[in-house]
């Protein structure tokens, strides 16, 4: 089976959701013949939104003023959106939503927010509490976003869980210039979702933002890898793009056929140390479940 | 001394200069920058990232000689202006200053630099009006850092191309980037009074302080580890000291807090707020 890949990488307005779901559904008609299209992180409301997080919330449903045209394009393609959503208890998450036939078929709250350095996530946005893989109709996927991929252990959940399709989706600030051909950032999400890729013999997509917030700015260099970790495409940086990638499917089967990582993973043996880590770490760990 | 480089990609980061210069001038609806145009390297290399996002014709130079400037500052001001292509206005300054100075008999060189510095940067926003254009910043992060600037002087702008790059980075990026060779190798100077040189005043080289800095503020050394690396520790101490002490011309100035949103407190949003 062959699954038309389409990655987005575009450029938001700050707190300007109408705005900007004008631009998905204008992408949703350049994205020909592709059978899913991945927009990036908060996609629809832009990243540093500070005190604007209440301000610009959706919720993904059918009655959503937001979600319903989105909803509406998904009969004809499979998408994956970034945005604010505020629940029925009120609190505001940093999600992802994997709309198809109409449908909402999964949503994902960011689970790991980054309030470090120029990162002030965890000030603004309540933390997500479930990695959950989801079925699609080219087969089971795993979403994170931004951090979460930062953290070695979602991914890996995801694969056990059944994910053969990883979709990273980012708005990761460039930084950390030097003589290299690319900034610090940009090389280590390339390097970790090639790892993915090779480690968890998964096809591995990442689409991060462009543009520029105040003096921020984001590279776009959106990615694919296939599940031996062979980069399959990329983006420019520094520009709007939609890069599309055909992924045959097939190459699941004859990946783990010559390379059977998943087959012997022991994840028995995983959980019996894990168990045995987080008891020994009670009263010393981080208190953080 | 251990081997620290501070070498960037040129390229990498005239693409994303110039990239940010057209995004944060065009999506608050200008398309125009004015700046001052002193004759030295950091206010060429702000003018060429300028011309090449914004177009020449969009770049408005100001030339703004007191009476004792050296006249090289204004040639080489006009290298760049006839290099590039941009619009130009000389608007000298001794008029404005010399008045207040005459009534002023203690004046100092310290006072009549940065009131000098405070009369230029009355012009580049009355000629923002005019032009209709954002004031360009062109100050380097290592003058940001040792606050070898003045307040609302040179360091007033809208924005700031060259604030993130150390001067010996800023170097780098203006001979890649064509900068005339005689702006390139004349020692820097705010040219405030006569004979007067950064490095002359400061008590040390860019080259040196640089490499400090970027192992201090980039790196996160602690004093200790800087002096094991091999510098003066009389030297670190005192560059820390300057770092700290000018750290009230980088932040915005407190407001005293009574109620319960307050603006730079908790009341947060960018500059690009609905953009």
């Amino acid at each position: 089976m062959k699954l038309n890949l389409a990655l987005a990488q575009i450029d938001t307005q700050l707190g300007g959701v109408q705005a900007n779901l004008e631009k998905h559904l204008d992408y949703v008609k350049q994205a020909k013949g592709a059978d899913l299209l991945i927009f990036p992180e908060l996609s629809l409301t832009g990243y540093l939104l500070q005190d604007l997080v209440p301000t610009v919330v959706a919720r993904p449903r059918a009655d959503d003023a937001v979600f319903k045209p989105l909803l509406q394009a998904s009969k004809d393609i499979d998408l994956i959106v970034g945005f604010t959503e505020e629940d029925n208890r009120h609190r505001f998450f940093n999600s992802s939503a994997y709309l198809s036939g109409g449908e909402v078929l999964h949503v994902h709250r960011k689970v790991y927010l980054p309030t470090y350095g120029l990162f002030d996530e965890g000030r603004f946005w309540a933390w997500g509490d479930s990695v959950r893989a989801f079925d699609t109709r080219f087969g089971r996927v795993g979403m994170l976003i931004c951090e979460d991929f930062w953290h070695a252990s979602p991914p890996y959940l995801l694969w056990l869980d059944g994910a053969d399709l990883l979709y990273f989706i980012s708005a990761s600030p460039g930084r950390g210039i030097n003589g290299e051909d690319s900034l610090e950032s940009a090389r280590w999400v390339e390097h970790v979702c090639q790892a993915y890729a090779s480690l968890f013999t998964s096809f591995v997509a990442q689409t991060g933002r462009t543009g520029f917030e105040d003096g921020i700015h984001y590279w776009g260099g959106a990615l694919a890898f296939d599940p031996s970790g062979e980069l399959l495409a990329k983006g420019p940086h520094y520009q709007e793009a939609l890069t599309q990638v055909e992924l045959d499917l097939n190459e699941l089967h004859r990946t783990r056929a010559r390379l059977p990582l998943l087959r012997d993973e022991r994840t028995a043996l995983t959980h019996r140390e894990l168990t045995r880590i987080i008891n020994k770490d009670i009263g010393g760990g981080d208190g953080r479940d | 001394m251990a081997e620290i480089d501070l070498n960037i990609n040129t390229q990498l980061a005239r693409t994303i200069l110039t990239g940010f210069i057209r995004s944060e001038v065009t999506r608050v609806g200008f398309q125009r920058v004015v700046l001052g145009l002193s004759g030295g390297i950091d206010s060429a290399l702000s003018c060429y990232l300028a011309a090449e996002a914004l177009g020449p014709e969009n770049v408005l130079a100001i030339r703004n000689p007191y009476k004792t400037s050296s006249p090289e500052s204004l040639t080489h001001a006009q290298l760049v202006i006839d290099a590039l292509g941009v619009q130009s206005t000389t608007i000298e300054i001794t008029g404005m200053v010399d008045p207040y100075f005459e009534s002023q008999p203690d004046i100092d060189n310290i006072r009549k630099g940065n009131a000098m510095a405070r009369a230029r940067m009355l012009t580049w926003y009355d000629q923002s009006a005019a032009f209709g254009g954002l004031v360009l910043g062109t100050g380097n992060k290592t003058e940001i850092l040792l606050g070898y600037t003045t307040l609302y002087g040179d360091s007033a702008y809208a924005l700031n191309p060259n604030g993130d790059l150390y001067k010996t980075q800023i170097r780098q990026l203006s001979r890649a980037m064509g900068i005339p060779e005689p702006i390139l190798n004349k020692p820097p100077s705010a040219d405030l009074w006569l004979g007067q040189t950064d490095e002359g005043e400061l008590g040390f080289t860019y080259e040196e302080v640089d490499k400090l800095l970027y192992l201090l503020v980039d790196r996160r050394y602690t004093a200790a580890e800087c002096v094991e690396a091999g510098f003066k520790e009389a030297f670190v101490k005192a560059v820390i000291e300057r770092v700290r002490r000018n750290h009230f011309k980088r932040v915005m100035p407190p407001i005293a807090k009574l109620t319960n949103r307050t603006v730079g407190y908790d009341f947060l949003y960018l500059r690009d707020w609905g953009t």
